[in-house]
């Protein structure tokens, strides 16, 4: 690196205070750079656990901006802060006990009655995705909308710190997706075939031949498998 | 016909045999229903506050979507739907600014230009003539009370009838062939949303407007709201008072009975089973 | 409960302003209060609602009345004076909702209510009485 090729700083104003950071560092980054050092709000850095919420806003823009923290990039004049938890009350159920009729989720979140169709949860939503649709779908009991459309929810919350209606939509698009995937997904035929063979003991010898095996047995067996291709 | 179709999320659920009978109903009509790929709650019950557009965003992004089908009319069942959705219709038509506002707050969406007409479904039957409904099944000694309740004819503006003294319901369960008599409980509010709060407000006006329908020798309740099916029906069973079980029926079921549709009647979602009555006057297959 | 917004305005005014009716055209003729589906329920009988507002009598928002009316627009409808009592219903529980008030705790409905409730009265009962 030649002397003359600086790194060009910016500011960024991290909760009101004024900081110089190097461009092209994501916000996370640049908050550490800054001598923040993340102990709550910070988990994959990759854009997939949802665990930094940051709230922003641009130089010369009034729009109140939300992302993820570790996936975008700080801006010369951005007002910021991360959000790394938005409180949410979780309704309590078993699994189990729940069915796929229309109105299960909204037996269990009846506060969804009260979206008033604003979108600002689907503006808010890091992943791009039909957040109000989904609680929109929930509503009518369309529980395969509602598994679909929030499949890539990572709950960072973003949206439920938004909503004027008070509604928690990743818990309710992960109900969706629970009773979707235990009671409106065809069972899939070849796993309850093998686990009926298991159970019927189809598998015991083989079973009592490998844990009866020595450490060295085992790797041997483990190198020289067979790969299917 | 073609015509964009508003569902609602109760038509969806609880309403599904209104839903469904007047599906089949409009294929031997010839309406087209094109139901609306993406819609939203109506967000009813109206909002009557000068002040309040937020809540008047749900019924006209729903109207934004009737206009990106490229429609300038669409029709729905549920008297609540139809009544927040052209209530907020007219709000705006006769407030630009207003309109202007919603429109640069949906900065996702086109601008809504006003030019949607929310027609209800039983207008549209009217609008064909009740007359040349091709009824088979006609739903002969049968009696019936059409029941209005509030929001088909409240407030005047949006009113598909005279809002003191419609006719609209009855005129089409005559062509039926069913006997209709009147009875003064017709437009008398089933105490509506109070179901969630108030039930016993609620049980209180479905007595009094059932026991007046039977008084008057009424075998059966006709409706257009699934809400008021929902009181009527439903809570009876939590009725202090006496009342021998009264069958409610949306009109599109006994329209469907009477074209000799009897696959989607749904008569299981009901509280009280209408098929014995049916069967009684010889009118199920 | 008689909200923050008291100290800075009357409740008359505030009351015309939500609601866009001019109060005092009413001449109690009582007839919201006869055609009114509920009336013979309430505490206070909607001709009364009028005169309460008409006094600025803060004390009407504790009335069970205004949570009791059904916004079915029957009052609206044939009062010969065109006053919209619907609509000022509707203005005196929003003075108490945008308090960020509930008058009804959504968390107390059963389960079993709530899985046989259409969404429609739901949807319904919370735009009237949560805030
Ligand atoms: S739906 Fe909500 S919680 Fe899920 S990723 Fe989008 S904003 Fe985050
Ligand atoms: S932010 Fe809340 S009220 Fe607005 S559309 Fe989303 S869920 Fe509905
Ligand atoms: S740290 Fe996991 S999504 Fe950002």
């Amino acid at each position: 690196m030649t002397e003359d090729i600086k790194t060009r700083m910016i500011k960024v104003y991290i909760m009101g205070r004024e900081y110089e950071v190097p461009e092209g560092l994501t916000i996370m980054k640049a908050m550490e750079y800054a001598g923040y050092r993340f102990i709550r709000g910070a988990g994959c850095r990759a854009g997939f656990c949802g665990a930094c919420g940051t709230i922003f806003r641009k130089k010369d823009e009034y729009k109140f901006r939300t992302a993820l923290a570790c996936q975008t990039p700080a801006e010369d004049g951005m007002y910021l802060t991360e959000l790394p938890f938005v409180p949410a009350n979780k309704a309590e159920y078993e699994l189990e006990e729940l069915t796929s009729e229309p109105s299960i989720i909204v037996s269990l979140y009846p506060e969804i009655a009260r979206c008033v169709s604003c979108n600002t949860c689907t503006k808010a939503c890091p992943q791009d995705l039909q957040v109000m649709d989904y609680i929109q779908a929930s509503l009518r009991g369309d529980i395969n909308q509602a598994a679909e459309l929030s499949f890539d929810c990572l709950q960072c919350g973003l949206c439920a710190a938004r909503c004027p209606a008070d509604i928690v939509h990743y818990h309710v698009g992960q109900l969706a997706r629970r009773v979707y995937g235990k009671y409106v997904l065809p069972r899939s035929q070849h796993l309850k075939e093998r686990n009926d063979e298991i159970k019927a003991g189809a598998f015991d010898q083989e079973m009592e031949k490998l844990t009866a095996m020595g450490l060295e047995q085992l790797k041997k067996l483990y190198t020289e498998r067979d790969i299917e291709k | 016909m073609k015509i964009p179709y508003y569902p609602g999320c109760t038509l969806k659920t609880t309403a599904k045999p209104f839903e469904d009978t007047t599906k089949a109903v409009s294929e031997v009509l010839g309406i087209e229903l094109l139901e609306m790929p993406r819609w939203n709650c109506c967000g009813t019950v109206y909002s009557l506050a000068s002040d309040d557009l937020m809540h008047q965003l749900a019924p006209i992004r729903n109207l934004i979507r009737v206009q990106d089908m490229g429609y300038d009319r669409v029709t729905t069942l549920c008297s609540m739907c139809y009544n927040t959705l052209e209530q907020a219709n007219q709000l705006v038509k006769g407030d630009p600014e207003k309109l202007e506002k919603m429109n640069s707050f949906m900065d996702q969406e086109k601008d809504y230009t006003g030019g949607v007409t929310v027609v209800h479904y039983l207008t549209l039957l009217k609008e064909m003539g009740f007359d040349s409904l091709p009824v088979k099944n006609p739903l002969k000694g049968l009696t019936v009370v059409p029941y209005y309740g509030c929001l088909l004819l409240r407030p005047e503006e949006i009113s598909i009838d005279n809002p003191e003294r419609p006719t609209i319901m009855a005129e089409l369960l005559a062509a039926l062939g069913a006997t209709v008599v009147d009875h003064p409980y017709k437009l008398e509010c089933c105490g509506s949303y109070h179901t969630v709060d108030y039930k016993e407000v609620v049980c209180e006006k479905t007595y009094h407007i059932l026991s007046s329908a039977r008084k008057r020798g009424a075998e059966a309740v006709v409706l257009s709201c699934p809400l008021c099916e929902f009181n009527l029906d439903f809570r009876q069973k939590d009725l202090e008072q006496e009342l021998a079980p009264m069958p409610i029926l949306y009109f599109s079921q006994l329209l469907a009975v009477s074209l000799g549709l009897f696959d989607a009647l749904g008569f299981d979602q009901h509280y009280v089973d209408p098929e014995p009555l049916l069967k009684e006057k010889g009118l199920l297959r | 409960m008689i909200p923050k917004i008291s100290k800075e305005t009357t409740l008359l005014d505030k009351t015309e302003e939500l609601s866009g009716e001019k109060i005092f055209s009413c001449h109690k003729c009582g007839k919201c209060s006869a055609g009114c589906p509920v009336g013979t329920l309430m505490d206070v009988r909607p001709h009364q609602v009028i005169e309460l507002v008409q006094a600025n009598d803060w004390s009407v928002l504790e009335s069970r009345t205004i949570w009791l009316c059904a916004s079915c627009f029957q009052c609206a409808t044939r009062c010969p004076k065109d006053v919209d009592l619907t609509r000022v219903m509707e203005a005196l529980r929003l003075l108490v909702l945008r308090e960020n008030f509930d008058h009804i705790r959504i968390s107390e409905i059963s389960k079993e209510e709530l899985r046989e409730l259409p969404p429609v009265a739901l949807v319904s009962n919370f735009r009237k009485c949560t805030g």
